[in-house]
């Protein structure tokens, strides 16, 4: 009776525009996402028969010696990737946008060219480095060379010590271009009324740019950590291109979408595991959850949305 | 006089240094794009030899290419992703078109819940639903087709394309939509009405929607491994395992693969920047 009543009050052709994307975006991402989650909870039996665990696949990922170690740094590892582009990326997309906003005939120009990595697929960026990184081709040494560097170069990507903040630092080459545009668009959006009075009191442009911009681009800096956080979380295509599944050298770069990969297909010597690997997306979805909600309710609430 | 020498310097630094800092930056940004493409073009012994020289007369050499054509099935992935991406894009656009028209244009019980549940999908990556998408995948029997890909695509773009989307229809004037509803038109012609006047926002959202799914390596490699569906993404990481001694042949390959989508960015990137900017001046 109810539904019915509310059925009515929907015309038909609301209805109709809706249906599409509603049962597509059901069927395909909402629905998989809940089985997934769903079946964290389950244990498979020798003829796939399912059988309910609670919260047994949880533990085992916590705690037994076949998955705890790689969990924990898989975590630990993607915390370090995401700090690499927090500390490097967006700083650096926050200067580049900052000299662009000031303008200047070539303004577009460089736009177009520091934008370009970003559009290219992760695997062809993760084959140009580790081709560019290669001690047999060079290259890097010889750049290296020509600034008077060449003692630094070392087997980066080969050696555990190096080779995740490399593997960060490539991402970071390719995507800074994203938190430049954001940020680019968000200084451009600054009335001139704002910043000329205080050009007039012989403000520096340094000053002028944190004391006045900067605290006017808060959300913007907000929306562009929690994208750095979330797309973290996708970084699986360059680790899987430029280190394999695996993730070397010794799970050096294993981060989670790689163990994620791992553990539903398996590798050499381990069986797939779908309900394990189904758990590790559930801590991945946990952990973007978090990271979204401490934004929305610690970030964007407090950070005041000026309207220019 | 000497402080305005001074002040003349300050000035002069502080327009050249943004200049120099951004054209460093640029240089880090283009050169191992432009090494390879440079390098693809040579015989095997002058890129070893001399990496950072154009290829002249003596050292050009298309070696490579040929041997990536022979080789890889490279204008079959072309194809593939050509169609998985050009299938996903007009799907997402026009399914999404009217999903955000009826999110704007009515006032239904139920329109902010329905836009709350389609913006999940904007914070929360599909991938993290992978093992229920194979699976259903499996049941549908779509495992290694293009159609399987197409759809996954289609539900991943259309959450960030319908909050755009109904950004700008709301825009449209009401006059122009009341007046052709006195005129007698359906809710269906007046959504194709509106529908080109929204031809800008559709077009920086079809560039944005295509990249990804042009460049997607995981559902490529999960849901159609197989030779016939790989995409040009699946198709060099695949290539480039089994090649990664033969240096001409793969530097043309990543050649091949980075061309379409930097014509394409070069063609389209003024309209690109422009609309990510021109949304936030807003």
């Amino acid at each position: 009776m109810q539904a019915s009543k509310r059925r009515s009050r929907i015309p038909t052709h609301v209805l109709v525009f809706l249906a599409p994307a509603i049962l597509l975006y059901t069927i395909f991402m909402v629905m998989p996402l809940i089985n997934s989650l769903r079946l964290s909870f389950f244990e498979l039996g020798p003829q796939n028969q399912q059988t309910f665990a609670g919260l047994q696949n949880y533990i085992r990922l916590f705690s037994d010696s076949n998955f705890a170690p790689f969990f924990w740094r898989a975590l630990r590892n993607n915390f370090v990737f995401f700090a690499v582009h927090m500390l490097v990326q967006n700083p650096i997309g926050l200067m580049l946008a900052a000299l662009l906003a000031e303008g200047g005939a070539l303004r577009s120009f460089f736009r177009t060219v520091i934008f370009m990595p970003t559009v290219l697929s992760v695997v062809i960026i993760g084959f140009i480095w580790q081709l560019i990184l290669n001690p047999l081709w060079g290259v890097a040494e010889g750049m290296l060379d020509a600034v008077g560097l060449g003692a630094w170069f070392g087997p980066w990507l080969g050696k555990p010590e190096t080779a995740l903040v490399t593997v960060s630092l490539i991402s970071v080459w390719q995507f800074v271009g994203i938190p430049m545009i954001l940020f680019y668009a968000a200084l451009i959006g600054i009335p001139d009324e704002l910043t000329e009075a205080a050009r007039v009191d012989g403000a520096t442009a340094w000053d002028t740019f944190w004391r006045i911009k900067f605290p006017l681009i808060l959300p913007t800096v907000g929306i562009v950590g929690v994208l750095t956080f979330v797309g973290n979380f996708n970084a699986f295509d360059l680790i899987y291109t430029m280190k394999g599944a695996n993730a070397g050298p010794d799970f050096a770069t294993d981060i989670m979408g790689t163990l994620f990969y791992r553990t539903f297909f398996g590798q050499q010597l381990q069986l797939g595991n779908p309900t394990m690997g189904a758990t590790v997306a559930a801590m991945m979805f946990l952990i973007i959850l978090t990271g979204v909600l401490l934004y929305m309710f610690l970030w964007a609430r407090r950070v005041q949305t000026y309207d220019l | 006089m000497r402080s305005t020498s001074l002040t003349q310097l300050r000035y002069s630094l502080g327009r050249i240094l943004p200049v120099v800092i951004l054209t460093i930056y640029a240089i880090i940004a283009l050169f191992p794009i432009v090494m390879i493409i440079m390098n693809s073009f040579k015989a095997r012994k002058a890129i070893f030899g001399a990496p950072f020289q154009f290829p002249t007369s003596e050292t050009f050499s298309l070696i490579g290419y040929e041997t990536v054509t022979e080789r890889a099935s490279f204008h079959l992935y072309f194809l593939n992703s050509a169609i998985v991406t050009f299938a996903a894009l007009v799907l997402t656009l026009l399914i999404g078109a009217m999903a955000a028209f009826a999110l704007a244009e009515y006032d239904f019980p139920g329109n902010a819940l329905t836009a709350l549940y389609l913006s999940i999908g904007i914070m929360i990556p599909i991938r993290l639903g992978t093992v229920g998408i194979l699976r259903l995948m499996v049941d549908l029997s779509l495992v290694n087709t293009l159609l399987g890909l197409i759809l996954i695509y289609v539900a991943q773009s259309l959450p960030m394309t319908i909050f755009i989307l109904s950004q700008f229809m709301r825009q449209v004037p009401k006059d122009l939509k009341d007046a052709a509803r006195i005129d007698g038109a359906s809710e269906y012609h007046i959504f194709g009405m509106v529908l080109p006047l929204v031809r800008p926002a559709l077009g920086a959202i079809g560039i944005f929607t295509m990249i990804p799914i042009w460049n997607d390596l995981w559902f490529p490699l999960i849901i159609a491994p197989s030779t016939k569906t790989a995409t040009v993404t699946l198709g060099v990481q695949q290539f480039l395992g089994q090649w990664v001694s033969d240096w001409n042949a793969v530097l043309s390959s990543l050649t091949l693969a980075m061309i379409p989508i930097l014509l394409l960015y070069i063609v389209f990137s003024r309209q690109m920047i422009r609309s990510i900017t021109a949304g936030a001046i807003k």
